[in-house]
């Protein structure tokens, strides 16, 4: 990026970050509860150990469809276990999920896009098809076909929901490094002699942040409901393993009448988490680019 | 026009061959096959003669490019085959569950569209008032909530109410039958599918059609006609309305694409026998001929829905012209 020295005195003073953060609750009070709702999970996430007392997946058949008590705050599953318990480290599931696939996903399709966008020509129109595939496959099909080869487990849940991220990234992203690549100081570093790579990297990627930043903010709470789906499948996390939407398979749904905290509670956790995300992922989408709208 | 549609359909082909290539790819990569399978289910003893022989009769034995012509020849002569796994035609086998899938997703569309367009409209005309904070709280709950969680939920829902209005439970039926044989059977079972799934894509829609509309509202004719003294509600369904619906319709027509092929979960909750079932399960018997032919015929109508919404734009909006 070009940058240019002001003369001092005219250098806008920057705000503090603590302002900043005032300033923008002040401003989206719902993306301010969307983020709340974001710390409280990942702070539920990294202490589950403390704020839990039972162990998430061991058996206790002395105490089973338990309802909702003191003891047992959400109650306890067929076999069991505690609700509450399952869903604090059920947590750490959704967000590893969450977070690594979609900064994974987003960031090669960031690189992606932008190189697509700056080489052009048949590069870009033979990215571009690859890209239309990619979007057109069903995720399922993937996923399934994911778990056939590799077998299940967290890493290949995140393989299966990092793929299908990266096209839709790489297109937004590229959209706006078709704008960025037009602008002079691109020109200006190629008459520098600087090589691709280093224009790629270091001139047209920073310049496509807000939109990269929205994409894999949106992508952290879609991760976690495919995570879900996947897992309510069989096709995703594996007992005893605790993840939300695996504890909406099979027992929630037979006991859903007499037990129905096992298959309320869970789809709660599912929908706060991704509500949190999107809420946030708005507010910070017109606070970091009003223009832009998905 | 004519000439765009044209050229976007020979675009089609690149797309639908990669994606050929991709699912013929990632079958193979899957260890085994559907013969070892097969006799591992039938329990009996893995008689290297007997897989050889199923091998040869299913065409197996080939090399992996003779398979995949036969493949693509199947694909440009739409003759898909027999299923590997059942021996039946899979024209027959994708017809009787498409029909369901089609319903479900068809219900779901017109379900979504009835309720995204005049709430997001309301949700936008009256801005910032209890109203607007209502829809769009009942839309961003809609898009958090899994629609398998919502399918439960609406399930444990008939439960109680049946049993409290009738005395015993009253459950969906579950064999399907044609809506113009029984169309009370057809949609009790169906409706409750297209109200989970519809939910989810009317909140989408929703939001969609709010900040349409909000923007539409702040253009000059906007303010010209209400100062020409046209009435409000004219004003907002003739002027706003038509404009801020194409953004809409985009979101309308790739939604309906991806739920003919993403009912997966819908139909594993309310236990359909849709596409999506026959998908998972085609994957599992590592069935090639099955699993090709339905990721092809998804591809495709993902690749058709967007031509159509492309076309259906140009004709709703006479601004915009695909010359190039």
């Amino acid at each position: 990026m070009a940058t240019i020295t002001r003369p001092a005195d005219q250098a806008p003073s920057r705000p503090s970050p603590l302002a900043l953060l005032w300033q923008f609750c002040v401003q989206n009070p719902l993306g301010a509860a969307g983020g709340f709702l974001v710390l409280v999970m990942i702070v539920m996430a990294v202490s589950a150990e403390v704020v839990t007392v039972y162990d998430p997946t061991s058996n206790n058949f002395g105490a089973m469809l338990e309802p909702p008590s003191r003891e047992y705050w959400l109650g306890t599953d067929q076999f069991g276990r505690d609700v509450y318990t399952r869903i604090v480290f059920g947590a750490r599931t959704a967000l590893l999920v969450g977070f690594v696939s979609a900064f994974v996903g987003g960031t090669i399709g960031l690189v992606l896009g932008v190189a697509s966008a700056y080489f052009g020509g048949r590069f870009d129109l033979v990215f571009q098809r690859v890209m239309d595939v990619l979007m057109a496959f069903p995720l399922i099909i993937l996923a399934l076909a994911v778990v056939s080869i590799f077998g299940t487990g967290i890493q290949n849940v995140i393989l299966a929901i990092t793929v299908p991220f990266i096209p839709r990234c790489a297109r937004v992203v590229r959209s706006s490094a078709l704008a960025v690549r037009e602008t002079p100081f691109i020109d200006a570093a190629r008459a520098c002699g600087f090589g691709h790579t280093r224009i790629v990297l270091r001139h047209m990627v920073p310049n496509v942040m807000a939109p990269y930043l929205i994409m894999v903010t949106a992508a952290v709470g879609q991760a976690i409901l495919i995570e879900a789906s996947l897992s309510f499948l069989g096709l995703g996390v594996q007992e005893p393993v605790p993840a939300w939407g695996l504890m909406l398979r099979g027992g929630a749904q037979e006991y859903a009448e007499s037990a129905p905290w096992v298959a309320i509670f869970p789809g709660v956790a599912i929908s706060l988490a991704v509500f949190g995300f999107n809420l946030f992922g708005d507010a910070l989408r017109d606070w970091l680019d009003p223009k832009m709208k998905v | 026009m004519l000439r765009y549609v044209i050229k976007r359909l020979l675009l089609m082909i690149p797309t639908l061959f990669g994606a050929a290539v991709l699912v013929f790819v990632l079958m193979r990569m899957v260890p085994g096959d559907i013969c070892v399978l097969r006799l591992a289910t039938g329990g009996g003893s893995m008689d290297p003669q007997v897989i050889n022989n199923c091998r040869l009769e299913l065409g197996l034995d080939k090399p992996y490019f003779a398979q995949f012509l036969a493949f693509l020849k199947g694909l440009a002569t739409l003759d898909f085959g027999n299923s590997m796994w059942t021996g039946r035609p899979i024209i027959s086998e994708v017809g009787l569950r498409f029909q369901l899938s089609l319903q479900v997703a068809i219900m779901a569309t017109v379900l979504s569209i009835m309720i995204a367009i005049p709430l997001g409209t309301i949700s936008a005309v009256k801005q910032n008032t209890w109203i607007d904070y209502v829809v769009r709280g009942f839309s961003i709950a809609g898009v958090a909530m899994p629609s398998f969680w919502l399918g439960i939920l609406i399930i444990l829902g008939i439960l109680i109410t049946s049993k409290a209005w009738f005395g015993r439970p009253w459950m969906p039926p579950i064999t399907y039958v044609p809506i113009w044989q029984d169309p009370l059977y057809n949609l009790s079972m169906l409706v409750w599918p297209a109200l989970a799934t519809g939910y989810r894509y009317s909140a989408v829609a929703t939001r969609m059609t709010r900040s349409a509309m909000l923007e539409v509202l702040r253009e000059d004719y906007v303010r010209t006609a209400r100062a020409k003294g046209l009435f409000r509600k004219l004003i907002v369904r003739r002027h706003a309305l038509r404009n801020a619906l194409l953004p809409v319709i985009t979101i309308i027509g790739i939604e309906f694409a991806f739920l003919m092929g993403g009912l997966v979960v819908t139909e594993q909750v309310f236990n359909l026998n849709g596409l999506g079932k026959l998908f998972v399960e085609s994957v599992s018997n590592q069935d090639y001929n099955m699993t090709q032919a339905l990721v092809m015929l998804v591809v495709a109508i993902f690749a058709f829905t967007n031509l159509a919404v492309d076309v259906v734009y140009a004709w709703l909006d006479p601004r915009i012209r695909y010359n190039r």
